[in-house]
């Protein structure tokens, strides 16, 4: 396939396109679901118009519009009028915080040390941050007592990490939040489309991309009866987008328990394969309570970002929250509220398109690329 | 007596590795301090006892140290 007509690219060679190989990196953006594509290619024909205008063309826009809140709202158990599209997962963090912080008329957010990053930018210094087991778990009774203070606006409490996996108790952490009279946002970017999720939320923020829908597309539920306004002007929606997200979403709850069995399986085996095959490892994050899709583990003696790009070569498309050689120079946050190793990292994370064929020469190169690493580094 | 090794300036994972090369060998009880300033030796010391069942002592500033 050439590149996108009118940008001017010269069409790659077969080889390019040939070295894809296998991607494992779904929990920060899955390979388009196919309905995605078919979904976009039709509301782009027919939605293109402003849903906001009364002639015939927005309404076809606005009913595409419509259709596509009430399916996305089904698959969330929300209702559609407490369903908002927003420009994606970390807009709709940013419009949870600060539209809930304008209605209470307080700043302070409450979050787990383990948060997305995006949560934790959008509290800002006004936060107080609650730590987190070694497997990534947050402490319940820490965040009760942070919750029990007049200032605070809002808790945030992910519906289970990023990055390693580990599944949050949600429900406990919303009865401690009704208990204090505070509202919990939820960020479920990785659960929704893959596992049922949490209950007790007052606002439950989700990323499109991450469930096979384009980038761009966010989705926020508001409690009715939550005390939030939207802090900005909404804006025109991309509706062919948010069409395809919408599409995406039910196509990929529809296989979601057949999906999420033989992930978790492939998950387990990495952890016991990994554990088994690489000296010096240390495999991350809660070994039962976790999602199905991610399996995160660190290697002693190894630069994250050297062990990804020799994955890279050998056709292995992984994350990394080591920070060795990035600009940052900062390592996870996560890894660190952990207080698990943070260099050497490897983050992989399945989705529809991994067989275990995949999985499995995967774990065939590994070791091999790991003792590389190190004998580089003198080791 | 500690063994004092200099990772000032060092990007992870070499403090690490200065750190294990330095231990490889050295009888149980000796105690040695790393010097490094990059974020992830905070963590990854503390870990690297853990991993290798030594004991982390301490860190004070850029100062980790830790017991075999």
């Amino acid at each position: 396939m050439c590149g996108p007509p009118g940008l001017g690219w010269p069409c790659p060679g077969r080889d390019t396109v040939a070295r894809v190989g296998v991607y494992l990196d779904s929990a920060t953006a899955a390979p388009p679901h196919p309905v995605a594509r078919q979904a976009f290619l039709a509301a782009a024909e027919d939605g293109w118009a402003d849903p906001g205008r009364l002639y015939t063309p927005s309404r076809r826009a606005r009913r595409l519009l419509d259709a596509a809140r009430e399916t996305a709202a089904s698959v969330l158990g929300v209702r559609p009028d407490e369903l908002h599209f927003t420009a994606g997962g970390a807009d709709a963090v940013r419009r949870a915080v600060e539209g809930v912080r304008r209605s209470r008329d307080r700043r302070v957010v409450v979050h787990t040390a383990v948060e997305h990053s995006s949560v934790i930018k959008a509290a800002g210094d006004a936060a107080v941050s609650v730590p987190v087991s070694r497997t990534g778990v947050v402490d319940l009774s820490a965040l009760g007592s942070a919750v029990n203070s007049p200032e605070v606006a809002l808790a945030a409490v992910q519906s289970a990490n990023h990055e390693v996996g580990t599944v949050q108790p949600v429900a406990a952490a919303a009865e401690l939040c009704a208990a204090a009279g505070v509202p919990l946002l939820v960020d479920a970017a990785q659960s929704i489309g893959r596992v049922p999720l949490p209950g007790g939320w007052s606002l439950l923020a989700g990323s499109a991309r991450k469930w096979g829908g384009p980038a761009g597309v966010g989705v926020l539920a508001v409690r009715k009866g939550t005390r939030w306004e939207s802090p900005w002007d909404d804006g025109v929606p991309d509706v062919p987008a948010v069409v395809a997200a919408a599409a995406s979403l039910r196509a990929v709850a529809e296989e979601a328990r057949q999906e999420s069995v033989r992930q978790a399986a492939l998950v387990a085996e990495i952890r016991r394969a990994v554990a088994q095959t690489v000296p010096d490892v240390e495999v991350v994050g809660e070994p039962d309570e976790r999602l199905p899709h991610i399996v995160t583990f660190s290697c002693l003696y190894v630069d994250g970002e050297v062990l990804l790009q020799a994955l890279d070569r050998a056709g292995f498309a992984v994350s990394s929250g080591s920070a060795c050689t990035s600009d940052t120079l900062r390592p996870s946050h996560v890894l660190a509220a952990m207080g698990v190793l943070t260099h050497g990292n490897v983050r992989v994370s399945l989705h529809g398109g991994v067989s275990a064929g995949d999985v499995r020469e995967f774990l065939g190169v590994l070791p091999g690329l790991v003792a590389q690493a190190r004998a580089e580094a003198g080791l | 007596m500690t063994h004092v090794i200099d990772a000032l300036g060092k990007r992870c994972p070499l403090p690490v590795i200065m750190l294990a090369k330095t231990a490889a060998g050295r009888p149980p009880g000796t105690e040695i301090a790393v010097l490094a300033d990059d974020p992830a030796a905070a963590v990854d010391i503390p870990a690297w006892c853990r991993m290798k069942g030594h004991t982390f002592v301490a860190t004070e500033g850029d100062r980790h140290t830790v017991r075999l």
